[in-house]
Formats: C-alpha cells, structure tokens, sequence
C-alpha cells in the first residue's frame, strides 16, 4: 500500500499541489485522472521521490520514503515519467538492461537476463533489441522505456502517461500488461488521460483538479457524468458497456 | 559483444601499438632496433626521453578522451569537452595563484590547487547549465565557450600584470611534448588513474545521462555521480595542463566518433575511447614531429587543425539513421 499523508508542493511561492492524504491500495491498478495542471505529475513524482518532499510522509508497502535508501526503493518501485528524451545515444536492449540496474548493480547474472528478455518480449521489441533508440519512432522508444520500468521487476509502477505516442493496440497491450501483472500481486500508480482505459481497466480512479484531490473511488463512483463534467469544466456524458462505465465526449 | 564492436578494438590496439613503435623509433638520435642492448646511448635516449614521451602522448590523449565523454554525460550534450568548458582556464588559475601567493610551495601542492579551482570552475558551468532551457542544444557548449572566455581573460589580465604571461602560455596554449623526459611527465598516470575511475563507474555515468529522472528511479543519487565525474575531469584536466599543455579537441572528437559507432553503452565504450585518445594525440605529436623534421610542432597545434576539421566534419555529415 502507497500511504500518502498530508504531502503538498509549492514552486515559487505558488500552490501546485494542496496537502493531500491518499491510500493506495496494493494489487490494484489506481488511475489518476484529471484536466492539465491538476497536480497529478506532481504527486506521482512526489511519490516516486523523484520530486524532494517538502512537507507530508509518504510510505511505500511499509518504507517510508524519507528514511529508506534511494536504491532499496528502486526494487520497490519504478517510475516512468514523460520526459523520456535521452541525450546518449543506446541501443534498446541496453536501454532496458538498465531496468536491472537496483539488482545487479552492473554485474547481470542469469536472472536479470531472463528479466530483459521477458520485459523486450512482453512489449513487441525481440526484433529491436540491437536497434539504436535514436532509430525508432515515437511509440517504438516509449515501448522501450515501458520495457525498461518493466524490468525493474517491482511491486510497484508509476507511470505518467504511459500512452504517449503508443498506438491503440500498443496502448492496450500495456494496459493487459498491468493487468497480468496484477494478476501476480504487482500493483500500478498511472496517470492516464483517455479515460476509458481508466474505465476498462482500473480498479480504482483517483480524480484530481487544481492541485486538489477531487473524488476517490471505484470507476463507477468517480466516471459519472457529473463528477467528470465538473472535474473538466465540459459536458462529458457517460454511457455504459459490458457493465463498465463508458466515457463518450464526443457529443 | 559484436563481432564488429571485436574488430574495432582489434584494430585500435594494433594502430595504437605501431604509433608507440614509430612514436620510440623516431628522433634526431638513430636508435638501432638490433643490437640496442649495446648501445648505452640508445638505451638512455630511449628511457629517458622517447619512451616518456610516447607514454605522455598516450596517456594525455587516453585521460582526455574519457573525460571528454564524462563531460558529455554531465552535461547530457554531445558538443562539450573539458576544454570548451573553463576547465584548464579555471586550473591555470589555480596555478597562477599558488604560483604568486606562495611561489616556494612543493609540486603537488600545486597540483592540488589546479585541480581544486579545475573543479570549481567546471561545477560552476555545471549550475550554469542547469538554468539553461533543455531543448536548445547548442546554447550548452555556447554557455561554456563563454564562460571559458571570461576566466581565460582574468587568468591573461593577472598574467599580464605579474609578467608570467609566457608560464599561462604553456598551461592553455602549447599541448606539447617536446619538453618530456623521465621525471616530468608523471603526474599524467594520476590523469590515467582518474580515467580509470571512470570506469569503473561507466554504469553509473551511462544512467546520468538517461537523465536525472531516470537515474533517480533507479536509485542513484544523480548528484553524487556528477559530483565524481567533476572529478574525474578536473583531475584529468588539470595534470594535463601542468604537464604538457591543454589538447584542445580530442574529447570532443574521439568520444563522437565512438558514438556514431558504438553508441554510449560506456562499460563497452570507454575502452575504444581511450584507445582512440591515445592514439589521436600520439599520432598528432607524430605527425609534428615528422612534417618539419628535425625540428617540431606542437601535438596541440596539429590537433587544433585537424580537430577542428574532424568535428566539423561530424556536425555537417549527418549519421546514416537519420533520415
């Protein structure tokens, strides 16, 4: 469970994000959805302390963020955040390699191979692996970084806006990814924009606006037609298919 | 391990072995290879004076190269080196301030200083660049050239007053090797030695530059890791100031070269990089030595021409991915 108690955030004098207090529950996929400037980036790198707390706690499964070492955390979690761009120059296969960095520290045996491989397969990329980053398309390289998070092997992953640049059916094999990851215990933090992934697949939808949580819940508590109008400042009806809640905006 | 990654590692050791045997055989005194054991004067211009300065030209260019490339992942920018970035200006600084204020002070006092305000004026690019937007690319090494001018115009005005304009002229502008026998070239294994802690952390220099999001998610201190690779430039940087002169572009150009060929996997790359190093300046001291023979231009001469032609070449040819 990611406890979050009283964490906020200020830059340059300026409110980002209001004290917030937040479980989430392990096991689970928990989207966190909401218009831009919301504070969602802020609180998942808060939480992924990529981002310094400046005031609240934040414990992870039991670690408390402020008093466990960087390194012990990163076989906790993995964070993938949205500026990806890379300066130098990798091959994909030593991209996701580096996933194993908290685990083998440079020295690979024969598990943080398999994990590699694992992690190049479960994102379309074998045939990429020798490839160069600066040689693939957008979706390609994002794939590539989700691969590298996925072989970090945590319990936990934080994703922000994972479907950037991803295709459809790309953006729907990462969400049956977390979903099979699920399935063995592993939990997800991800910040998602289309929010029928949220509907399709979360089992919980954390909704925030103007650097404040908003509403809390299952998706069918928190993707009505009211919450959503009111989160977005549009008219946003919602529908429903195979018994989830189905967001149609295009009315 | 590619079979062309084998290759190229094959062929820079043997090109760097024939460089060091031409580097030993030639000079205005005819060492003979046979019968060398009998000939003591041979001997002694071999240990005293060709050997010293094959190693200095070797391990300058080998240091430097590497610490072009830890400047690269520092700076996450592919168009700066410790020379572009008030590195060796911040070192002479140093020097020219123990060399006033306590001119009796033993060497490696000195050095010390040089590679303390090395340090200094590299971290303080550093925070510059920090300010800088991320997407304006060249805005990086045109923030070092500048800051490279200002110190360089405050070590010249000092010189300038205390008349030590010419010591300031070894440190920045020679990059020679004429002067090397035995004795005076050995602070430069220090320089190797600080390129051999590079890598050792080549992983951790390698996830520094994914950026510092990236590293912090895989539990480095970003921080901590630039802080040695500061380090292991200035250290670098400041041994080779003191010992032959400031080589202006071989960490700019070895580590691109390498680059375009094998990408930025450093616990694979760094070897070929300072291979290449090595054998960059010592081909260059080579070459000056041999154009105008017996007389000689300085290694940092020849480079600053043909470094500068190679690094143009690398900004205008694109490479073959880029379509």
């Amino acid at each position: 469970m990611i406890d979050v108690a009283e964490v906020s955030c200020r830059i340059h004098g300026t409110e980002i994000l209001a004290p917030a207090t937040l479980r989430i529950p392990d096991g689970q996929i928990t989207a966190l959805i909401g218009p831009n400037g919301a504070g969602k980036s802020t609180l998942l790198r808060l939480i992924g302390r990529i981002a310094p707390l400046q005031s609240g706690r934040v414990s992870i499964d039991g670690l408390d963020l402020a008093g466990t070492a960087s390194d012990r955390l990163a076989r906790q979690m993995a964070f993938l955040g949205q500026s990806t761009a890379l300066a130098s120059r990798l091959r994909v296969g030593e991209l996701v390699a580096f996933g194993r960095w908290p685990h083998c520290h440079g020295r690979p045996g024969p598990d943080d191979r398999a994990a590699v491989a694992a992690a190049l397969a479960e994102f379309g990329l074998v045939g990429l692996a020798g490839r160069f980053m600066d040689e693939l398309s957008g979706g390609q390289a994002q794939r590539a970084h989700l691969a590298m998070a996925a072989a970090q092997d945590t319990p936990w992953l934080l994703l922000d806006e994972p479907m950037n640049n991803l295709d459809l059916a790309h953006a729907r094999t990462l969400m049956e990814a977390l979903a099979r990851r699920r399935a063995q215990g592993g939990s997800a933090l991800v910040v998602l924009h289309d929010l029928n992934f949220a509907a399709g697949w979360a089992d919980r939808v954390v909704a925030m606006k103007a650097g404040r949580i908003h509403a809390e819940g299952t998706p069918d508590e928190v993707l009505t037609s009211d919450i959503l109008s009111d989160l977005y400042d549009t008219p946003i009806e919602v529908g429903r298919h195979r018994g989830r809640p189905l967001v149609l905006h295009h009315m | 391990m590619t079979p062309g990654f084998r290759h190229l590692r094959l062929a820079l050791s043997l090109g760097l072995g024939a460089l060091c045997l031409l580097s030993l055989s030639v000079g205005a005194y005819e060492v003979p290879a046979a019968g060398l054991l009998s000939d003591p004067m041979g001997l002694l211009v071999l240990s005293v004076s060709r050997l010293p300065r094959t190693l200095a030209a070797v391990l300058s260019g080998a240091a430097l190269a590497v610490a072009g490339v830890v400047m690269q992942q520092i700076a996450r920018n592919r168009f700066v080196e410790p020379s572009t970035t008030g590195t060796p200006e911040s070192a002479a600084l140093g020097l020219l301030a123990v060399t006033l204020l306590a001119p009796g002070a033993p060497v490696w006092v000195k050095m010390a200083v040089a590679a303390v305000s090395a340090l200094l004026g590299t971290a303080l690019f550093v925070a510059l660049i920090r300010r800088l937007p991320p997407r304006e690319v060249f805005l990086v090494p045109l923030a070092g050239l500048i800051l490279s001018g200002v110190i360089g115009a405050v070590v010249t005005w000092i010189a300038w007053e205390a008349d030590l304009m010419q010591l300031v002229g070894t440190w920045l502008m020679s990059g020679e090797f004429s002067g090397v026998i035995a004795g005076r070239y050995e602070l430069l294994w220090i320089a190797a030695a600080a390129a051999a802690l590079a890598w050792v952390a080549a992983d951790r220099f390698a996830i520094l530059g994914l950026g510092p999001e990236a590293a912090t998610g895989l539990g480095l201190n970003p921080d901590a890791v630039m802080r040695l690779g500061l380090v292991v430039v200035s250290v670098v940087t400041a041994m080779v100031v003191v010992s032959v002169g400031m080589i202006p572009f071989v960490g700019l150009v070895v580590p691109n070269i390498v680059a375009r060929l094998m990408g930025d996997n450093l616990r694979r790359t760094l070897a070929p990089t300072a291979l290449g190093g090595g054998a960059l300046v010592l081909g260059s001291d080579l070459v000056g030595r041999l154009v105008v023979y017996p007389f000689e231009i300085p290694a940092g001469t020849i480079l600053g021409v043909t470094g500068a032609a190679i690094f143009l070449w690398l900004l205008w040819s694109k490479p073959r991915h880029v379509a």
